[in-house]
């Protein structure tokens, strides 16, 4: 194995002759956060479950930690820690006797089981209501149950469908802290959502979804400079003379423009912030403010689909 | 292609937490309060009508599970059973779809085998234990209440009704099971499966008569009596009101007899002598191809909801 822990070549699924998922390919190394990110019936979830072995393959194939999921589910479904859109638990059962159910589904040992539960539901801030009924339980109680769950598994790989959609702010801002500890205990993880801003800041790679196809795969900043070319927009806001001439001689700026009294907006191909900052104070400027907006997955994605609608009806 | 693992792996866990939920569910207050009800009243409805009318009869026990008043306990137990293991079984799997639960179960190393198989396997548990409860109970009353211990022969007969009547009810729990693997929706498969079980216990035995003589070329009435019982015996409950009819009652040694009876017919037109007790082992033979077809039907629709169930997508 070639430290990927999931790799996948021209995965197909078709219903009735409709291609769901049509021909995908790519791969997860060990301990990246990848985000599979597209609106809803784009084939994120369809993909998941043939990850899974939970639906058959119709073409290409899969490797989960190099077992293949249609022959060998058992070895994968032992390694991967599984957490569905909209997870359900048993509503008669109290939190810690559904986690106790799925221990022994797993085939945990009595004292195995007892330790691993009270440690995973402490870890996700359950450990007060272990005993409460999941009937009670909020949408996120559920969700941070659901990755309890995979934490007690001592899963190598945790795959999450939509995890934070439902949530409030507050609730999503819970679950992607306890995703990127996943990441620092070294479980590499999958995650998909429609929700493209609140994954970005934890995904370290991204492939965007559409129509069944991936249309763009790399890291947030590589996906922004292919689609919206170059694009770092720096802000300046400084007070002084003669700073514009000064800022567009430092290399990399493509342009700058004035955006009120004392506000440059630049156009570069990298992050120019500390030049600009030295650019500022050499001239004995005062520099107020100094900012960088980072390509949003938001306006990637937005303008991807843009201008490529067209090829995508004819494809 | 052969699958790595056993395909019961987690059966055993599936099972006990099925009958847990069974055993602390308002469910099972349900079916207690059933249960006793159904003991006492037949047992006092029976008693009164055995101490008059037979006396002497050498199978008196017995006559506590055919002869009461209103209901004997047989055709109770062809009505109730239905109903219950309908009820413990319309939602199953469409449950776990519906509390989203399915796909977080199966992302755990079992198949899905395990799943149905435990589900099934709890479901008959269940039921068994309701069964052998109303049968301690019935023969307990009925001790105290008429004061004559059953013998040997009549307790080997009321075991095999026990065992044909739990077979029965896993016929209708596996048809509940069907339902609610091909209907995601529970209502739907708890009236789909209460129709279907209207029809074949109170609709086919008033019509199929009707459907045999259409098709029946058979010129003398033995002939279209045979096509008719041949059609009845489509139906499940059918088969488990011939089958209690002859286990429990010594002296009828054919299936046709009682309808023949009813018609007004002779029995020594077909050789046998009425009223002349036959051993156990011989009632049983009779009725060997009702209970073969009673456990054919239980297989046959737990394997068509297990092919389904393997095929099914996952999702919601």
């Amino acid at each position: 194995m070639n430290g990927n822990v999931i790799e996948v070549k021209n995965l197909t699924k078709r219903y009735n002759g409709v291609a769901a998922v049509n021909g995908i390919s790519f791969s997860v190394a060990r301990g990246e956060i990848f985000g599979l990110l597209g609106p809803n019936g784009a084939g994120k979830t369809t993909t998941i479950l043939m990850l899974l072995g939970l639906s058959d393959i119709s073409d290409g194939q899969a490797r989960v930690l190099d077992h293949d999921p249609a022959r060998e589910p058992l070895a994968v479904k032992r390694q991967v820690g599984y957490l569905p859109d909209q997870v359900g638990f048993y509503d008669n059962l109290t939190a810690a006797e559904n986690l106790r159910y799925t221990a022994r589904l797993m085939g945990l040992e009595r004292g195995e089981r007892e330790q691993r539960i009270i440690s995973s539901l402490g870890h996700v801030g359950l450990a007060d209501v272990a005993d409460n009924r999941v009937a009670t339980f909020s949408r996120g109680m559920r969700q941070r149950l659901g990755l309890a769950e995979i934490l007690m598994k001592e899963a190598q790989i945790a795959i999450l469908d939509e995890p934070t959609s439902g949530l409030d702010p507050q609730a999503t801002a819970d679950l992607l802290n306890i995703i990127r500890d996943l990441k620092n205990r070294g479980v590499s993880v999958l995650l998909s959502s429609h929700l493209l801003e609140r994954v970005q800041s934890v995904c370290d790679r991204v492939a965007l979804f559409s129509q069944g196809n991936i249309a763009l795969i790399g890291t947030v900043a590589e996906l922004g400079r292919q689609v919206l070319g170059g694009g770092f927009r720096v802000e300046v806001e400084a007070e002084g003379q003669g700073l514009a001439e000064r800022i567009a001689a430092i290399p990399g700026v493509q342009r700058v423009e004035r955006g009120g009294a004392n506000r440059l907006l630049l156009s570069a191909d990298h992050d120019v912030r500390p030049e600009a900052a030295v650019a500022v104070v050499s001239a004995g400027g005062r520099l107020l403010r100094l900012s960088v907006d980072e390509p949003s997955l938001e306006a990637i994605y937005t303008r991807y689909f843009q201008t490529h609608e067209g090829e995508l009806h004819a494809a | 292609m052969r699958r790595e693992g056993s395909a019961l792996h987690g059966f055993g866990v599936v099972t006990l937490k099925e009958i847990a939920d069974r055993f602390t569910s308002i469910l099972v207050v349900v079916l207690i309060v059933l249960v006793v009800a159904t003991a006492i009243a037949v047992v006092r409805g029976g008693i009164d009508q055995i101490k008059e009318i037979t006396a002497e009869d050498p199978y008196l026990f017995l006559r506590l599970f055919t002869r009461s008043s209103p209901l004997p306990l047989v055709a109770l137990l062809s009505f109730l059973v239905p109903l219950i293991a309908i009820g413990l079984g319309f939602d199953a799997v469409n449950g776990e779809h519906n509390r989203r639960t399915l796909s977080r179960i199966l992302a755990q190393p079992i198949y899905r085998d395990a799943l149905l198989f435990g589900k099934f396997a709890a479901g008959l548990f269940t039921l068994a234990v309701c069964l052998i409860v109303l049968w301690l109970l019935v023969i307990g009353l009925g001790l105290l209440g008429l004061g004559v211990p059953p013998n040997a022969e009549e307790m080997a007969r009321a075991l095999v009704l026990l065992a044909v009547t739990i077979v029965y009810a896993g016929f209708w729990f596996a048809l509940a099971l069907l339902c609610s693997v091909l209907f995601r929706s529970a209502a739907t498969a708890a009236l789909v499966a209460l129709g279907l079980w209207l029809f074949v216990t109170i609709l086919w035995p008033l019509f199929s008569p009707a459907l045999a003589d259409a098709v029946t070329t058979a010129g003398d009435i033995l002939g279209v009596l045979d096509t008719r019982q041949a059609f009845a015996r489509l139906s499940p409950s059918v088969l488990f009101n011939e089958i209690v009819a002859v286990v429990l009652d010594p002296s009828v040694r054919s299936t046709q007899q009682s309808m023949l009876a009813a018609l007004g017919l002779a029995l020594i037109e077909r050789g046998a002598v009425p009223d002349a007790p036959i051993p156990l082992l011989q009632s049983v033979l009779i009725v060997w191809p009702q209970i073969v077809g009673l456990v054919a039907g239980t297989i046959l629709l737990f394997v068509i909801a297990y092919i389904v169930f393997q095929r099914q997508e996952v999702r919601a």
